[in-house]
């Protein structure tokens, strides 16, 4: 039953002592690099069988030193463990791309001496709110991911990341605090911090009391997987960061959030599944933040509010609290963590190839850079949930329990769902066509243009210009008054930051996109294909994975049993 | 439970005086009030680990006289992680301040922009590239403003 309980604490160990030794070489990156890419090799294999003996043979439990009932617990069940792959596999590609943007002499964007250990460190505190049954350790598990992404979204320590990383710090703080009022409670109620013990323990308190923690908890949760309205940190610090450290961030914490929300609402409170309200705040995250991604003029800050936007969707599972929508959920989070990693990776790749991922100086890259066309159109399809790709089974998977469910609130869930998906589709269009099918010189043309209205050349073929309450709109596109001044900016400095356009033509842009930055992307998009093929297999697994959760037993009995051992 | 109200009400003291402060726009009193918020909290798992008692580990008690030592052990974690955070904030505060030369938390990009646009919105069209039938639209007290 338990015979692969040695394996659990490996992926937590091996990135701590990989973090330590690549500190320790700091002085040589190579050496760096080398056990970097060793340890998240040697995780994605541990993580693949973890999956595969919770798959055959039930949860595996591992006591922590040995203290039965009293040590701190690690609990590979099937959820955890495929989180636990998909994250394994999302750390290594994004390791590889960054090794690929260091050797490009991009050193100041990911410095190997800082970088190395401190993204170990996070992926160490991953894998360990994922492998983590107990409250507590669960706590010091968001601490490490937190205090490595503090450091990642600060690198370099300019004006930007400063600013975007003190709004991040204060508000990931302030969470914190709330789980250890969490954790304060419970303890205080049920006299232990256990996942499996609280469970048990929770049945017999007064409903009150355990609605309580619940909120508490699930406020908590809520801040770190950005659901609205404690969403509203994440658009605003994370586009700052780095590319490769943005990627991760999108595609591991917020998920992070979100595993802890579905093992807590089933772990803990079967009896409660406060549907009403988790279905409300999906709602409002998929609108809200799919309205927020239209508004955007940058691509970064777009897929940031996409982000937010179809967190909307796994609380919508969750919410729904019917096997169905738990599997269809755990797919979705399967599929999401994938494809927004790609798809940061991807705007990385724009950023050093055209120098910009404002849509203002972007044009033509369909034409100029086919490989970048591709690499961006699969994973936005994907993303906006085009038949047949994962995006698409998983929002049907999803949409598919709302309507079992039958309710006017599911029901309204549904059309909702349906409407994001479709925005999502504009937004990524619009993108599409403004940054990938315009040539460079129409999109220098407008540029001009918005900065200079009365001028005299205006050719016949320009689209019609409207100015509107303080935005323009150009054919059916609207820019807002900032990028207007931006666009000003432009052309008023000549020693300003120039669009594509200019930059073509002064031949300033760099020669070709290192094979280690463009690799990996294509894997990820590939695994994220992948997903695609491999859906039936998948969303089996999803489905014996939600039966496990709204059962209880196994998780319960395998950790009962791994401390009678 | 017996509950020790002394505990319970310094801990509300310091919780609320922490969430004051963290509401500051100046970073250090975030620091400040975070370093309240997490005393206050780390006294509430005391309250929480029941009445005092004999130490758990040192010497001979009987168990039934010893205090509960998880709650110790949780507060200890707590507080070095406390401890990591401060520097950290720190750290930023003196960077914010090298770059800005002031430290306050600023507006978050959004917020800026809609409050320009609201401005301008109120002040004056002089900007509009071509006037267009949209602008019909607008309330009599809109183009008053202009």
């Amino acid at each position: 039953m338990n015979e692969y309980a040695g394996l659990v604490p490996i992926p937590v160990l091996l990135p701590l002592l990989g973090s330590g030794a690549a500190l320790m070489m700091s002085r040589w990156p190579k050496a760096q690099r080398t056990v970097s890419v060793v340890v998240l090799t040697a995780v994605v294999v541990v993580a693949a069988v973890l999956l595969w003996a919770a798959d055959q043979q039930g949860p595996q439990v591992l006591w922590l030193g040995g203290w039965r009932d009293l040590g701190i617990a690690l609990v590979a069940d099937r959820l955890a463990a495929l989180m636990l792959l998909v994250s394994a596999i999302v750390t290594l590609a994004v390791l590889l791309y960054s090794l690929g943007q260091g050797m490009t002499g991009d050193e100041a964007e990911t410095p190997v001496s800082i970088y190395h250990p401190t993204f170990l460190t996070l992926v160490a505190g991953v894998a360990n709110a994922f492998l983590a049954g107990d409250l507590f350790n669960l706590f010091v598990s968001f601490e490490m991911l937190l205090f490595a992404s503090y450091v990642l979204l600060t690198l370099g320590g300019t004006s930007a990341r400063v600013r975007a990383g003190t709004i991040y710090v204060v508000v990931n703080v302030l969470s914190s605090m709330l789980f250890l009022v969490a954790i304060a409670t419970t303890y205080a109620a049920v006299g232990t911090l256990n996942l499996a013990q609280v469970a048990v323990r929770f049945d017999e308190l007064p409903p009150s009391t355990s609605l309580m923690i619940q909120l508490l908890l699930l406020t908590t949760f809520a801040i770190k997987a950005a659901v609205f309205p404690l969403s509203l940190w994440l658009p605003d610090s994370y586009p700052t960061a780095p590319a490769p450290v943005t990627a991760v961030f999108a595609g591991l914490l917020t998920k992070v959030g979100v595993y802890a929300i579905i093992r807590v609402q089933t772990l803990l409170f079967p009896e409660s599944p406060l549907s009403g309200l988790l279905l409300w705040a999906a709602l409002a995250t998929m609108l809200i933040g799919i309205l927020g991604a239209i508004a955007q003029s940058d691509i970064k800050r777009m897929l940031s509010f996409t982000l937010v936007s179809h967190i909307g969707y796994m609380i919508l599972g969750i919410g729904l609290a019917t096997e169905a929508g738990l599997s269809g959920a755990i797919f979705y989070v399967a599929h999401h963590i994938t494809i927004q990693t790609a798809l940061f990776l991807v705007v990385g790749l724009i950023e050093r190839r055209a120098g910009s991922t404002a849509l203002l100086r972007l044009g033509g890259l369909a034409r100029l850079f086919p490989l970048l066309g591709v690499l961006f159109f699969v994973p936005a399809m994907n993303l906006a949930g085009i038949p047949p790709m994962s995006g698409f089974i998983g929002k049907v998977g999803l949409l598919q329990a709302g309507l079992d469910e039958g309710t006017w609130l599911a029901l309204l869930l549904v059309a909702g769902g349906t409407l994001t998906s479709l925005l999502t589709l504009y937004a990524v269009a619009k993108t599409w066509a403004l940054a990938f099918w315009r040539s460079p010189e129409q999109a220098h043309e407008m540029a001009r243009l918005l900065s200079d209205p009365e001028a005299d050349d205006v050719p016949d073929a320009a689209p019609p210009m409207v100015a509107h309450r303080g935005h323009v709109h150009v054919g059916a596109v609207a820019f807002g008054r900032d990028d207007v001044s931006a666009a000003r900016e432009v052309h008023d400095n000549d020693s300003g930051e120039r669009d594509l356009h200019q930059k073509l033509q002064a031949g300033s842009l760099p020669d070709r996109l290192p094979w280690l930055m463009t690799w990996p992307t294509a894997g990820l998009i590939g695994v994220s294909l992948a997903l695609t093929v491999l859906a039936g297999p998948l969303y089996g697994y999803t489905d014996r994975a939600a039966a496990d959760l709204t059962s209880r037993t196994p998780y319960l009995t395998a950790v009962e049993q791994g401390a009678g051992e | 439970m017996e509950v020790n109200l002394t505990l319970v009400l310094t801990c509300g003291v310091l919780c609320a005086s922490g969430v004051y402060l963290m509401l500051e726009r100046s970073l250090t009193r975030v620091l400040v009030g975070l370093l309240l918020l997490s005393n206050g909290i780390n006294l509430a798992l005391i309250v929480a680990s029941g009445p005092a008692g004999e130490s758990a580990f040192y010497g001979s008690a009987d168990p039934a006289d010893m205090a509960d030592p998880l709650p110790q052990a949780l507060v200890l974690t707590a507080i070095v992680i406390t401890l990591g955070t401060v520097a950290f904030v720190l750290a930023m505060a003196h960077r914010s301040w090298q770059l800005n030369e002031h430290d306050d938390v600023q507006d978050d990009v959004e917020d800026a922009a809609i409050r320009r646009l609201a401005i301008s919105d109120a002040t004056s069209d002089s900007h509009s590239l071509t006037t267009s039938g949209d602008d019909d639209a607008e309330t009599p007290g809109e183009e008053d403003g202009s």
